[in-house]
């Protein structure tokens, strides 16, 4: 297997983006990783790109070809992938695998959703597809809803507490009020969490990572030719994928996301590392308790005590672990497709020293932790800067 | 999205009575029903077996934002119920006072209408729990 890295990444601004539509965001973040890279359209040879539900969002499928169109790179493959709010990173995952394997050289990844051109209600149905339909929306279950029912569990099982839980939006936010692209650029306290409006019993409005638009880039190229665009690539050193069941009822444990265990014992074992070599991760905090079972399940603390960890400040900038450093979902936003690449893209510029105003000193391992769903598929990245 | 009449008829035996499956070999019991059994594959033997209608709260949440179709009835709980057999099953929790809904308290089965389309639009049925 050939060697990996990526040599250029881009954003979007994330938000309500009522300017801009699902191909002008892609615009925006692939124009932005191109120049980045500095290279040419023609240089590409393939795309991937991770988009969850534009179905139902903009009334458009077919959207790997409507990339290419759209950024004049036909006649190249361009091949949408979908798994939820993994989907970028699967998506990220494929084009690796198609570089590792030798069939190109150089290949776009892209994210993408445009979620505010439908109602909220429309957004919650589009999104439920992530969980399952016939059993778990069916009869009243929502998101928050499903995220909150292991929250409760959790603080059964280990004594979380909601300001614990508060603790994580409250960081995250502090990261993305240094983060240009993120949606929401102000720091928020622990009171103004635990007042916010009740969504699902423990979790508030302000546990919960919003609807966004916006889109993410990274180019990835085989090592030979990485110097070529860029003095510090950044390689993939490990890569790992799981799936579980895709109703919460049917897993073994609700206080675990078994598949992000997986897919980091995979990812770290490829790397040759293990969870005490990185400095810098990108973690799927859509709910506060989702980054508690995510520095859980990846080992960064142990089983139950996240809640406190997060809480004593060990996962803040510049401590133990810097987590979520472009404010996560909660703060940079959560454009569900675009997610996993926009992980990619904060670890690249950490990892190249490039995070202006929430740089992680000495920032030499980053990994990625992205869920689809309630946690039936999760994808592990790990990176490390090709000196 | 819309109850698509024949989903509705296939899903009568689950949603009505708690069908699920059994594997013969294992006697490790599904629900909803599952066509073969993911331990022993092809050496399992998969037949129809009711749940016990009996289980007890494993987890719950009050929601307060619902998603279309279930807005009147917001705030309503939402549990994942252990059932006798330990089998789990996510369920809405009806007809019991509040402060009764707790970690572990016991549950039984009512039958009771879920969702319906609009004035004129069919109506799903299904199962939802109260405390006992």
């Amino acid at each position: 297997m050939r060697k990996v890295a990526i040599v250029g990444a881009g954003l979007s601004k994330f938000g309500e983006r009522w300017d801009a539509s699902f191909r002008d965001l892609i615009f925006e973040a692939s124009s932005m990783a191109l120049e980045d890279a500095k290279m040419e359209g023609s240089d590409l040879q393939a795309i991937y790109g991770g988009t969850m539900a534009p179905g139902r969002l903009i009334g458009q499928e077919h959207v790997g070809a409507l990339i290419a169109d759209q950024l004049g790179l036909t006649p190249i493959a361009s091949t949408r992938v979908e798994a939820a709010c993994a989907s970028g990173s699967v998506a990220l995952r494929n084009a690796y695998f198609a570089i590792a394997s030798g069939m190109y050289d150089i290949v776009a990844v892209g994210g993408v959703e445009k979620m505010t051109e439908v109602s909220t209600e429309e957004v919650s149905f589009a999104l439920g597809g992530a969980g399952d339909q016939e059993w778990e929306l069916f009869l009243g279950a929502t998101f928050p809803a499903i995220y909150a029912l292991m929250a409760k569990r959790h603080m059964l099982d280990f004594g979380t507490t909601e300001e614990q839980m508060a603790s994580v939006s409250v960081k995250n936010h502090k990261n993305a009020s240094k983060n240009k692209f993120a949606q929401y650029q102000n720091e928020i306290t622990i009171q103004d969490v635990m007042d916010s409006s009740p969504v699902a019993s423990p979790l508030k409005l302000l546990d919960c990572s919003p609807i966004t638009d916006g889109a993410a880039a990274v180019i990835l190229c085989s090592e030979e030719r990485a110097r070529k665009f860029t003095d510090t690539p950044v390689q993939i050193i490990g890569s790992g994928q799981a799936s579980d069941a895709l109703a919460l009822a049917n897993r073994k444990s609700m206080t675990e996301i078994a598949a992000t265990k997986e897919a980091a014992r995979q990812a770290l074992h490829q790397a040759k590392l293990t969870i005490k070599d990185v400095q810098v991760a990108e973690v799927h905090d859509c709910f506060s308790i989702a980054e508690i079972l995510a520095i859980e399940d990846l080992g960064i603390c142990k089983k139950g005590e996240g809640g406190k960890f997060t809480e004593d400040g060990h996962t803040a900038l510049n401590s133990k672990i810097s987590v979520n450093t472009s404010g996560g979902l909660k703060g940079c936003g959560h454009p569900v497709g675009a997610t996993g690449v926009k992980q990619a893209v904060e670890i690249y510029w950490q990892l190249q020293g490039r995070a202006n105003g929430r740089q992680v000193k000495g920032a030499e391992i980053g990994l990625t932790q992205n869920v689809g769903g309630s946690g039936a598929t999760a994808v592990v990245n790990v990176y490390k800067r090709m000196d | 999205m819309k109850n698509a009449i024949p989903l509705i008829w296939r899903r009568i035996p689950e949603r009505y009575a708690l069908m699920g499956t059994v594997c013969e070999n294992c006697k490790t019991e599904y629900f909803p029903k599952r066509m073969f059994c993911a331990k022993c594959r092809r050496k399992g033997r998969v037949v129809e077996k009711q749940m016990p209608d009996e289980g007890k709260i494993f987890s719950f949440s009050e929601v307060h934002v619902a998603p279309t179709g279930h807005e009147s009835e917001a705030p309503y709980f939402l549990a994942i119920i252990e059932l006798k057999n330990g089998v789990r099953l996510m369920s809405q929790i009806v007809d019991s006072e509040k402060e009764k809904i707790k970690f572990g308290s016991p549950v039984k089965m009512m039958f009771r209408k879920i969702t319906e389309d609009d004035h004129d639009g069919t109506i799903a049925y299904g199962y939802k729990f109260k405390v006992v």
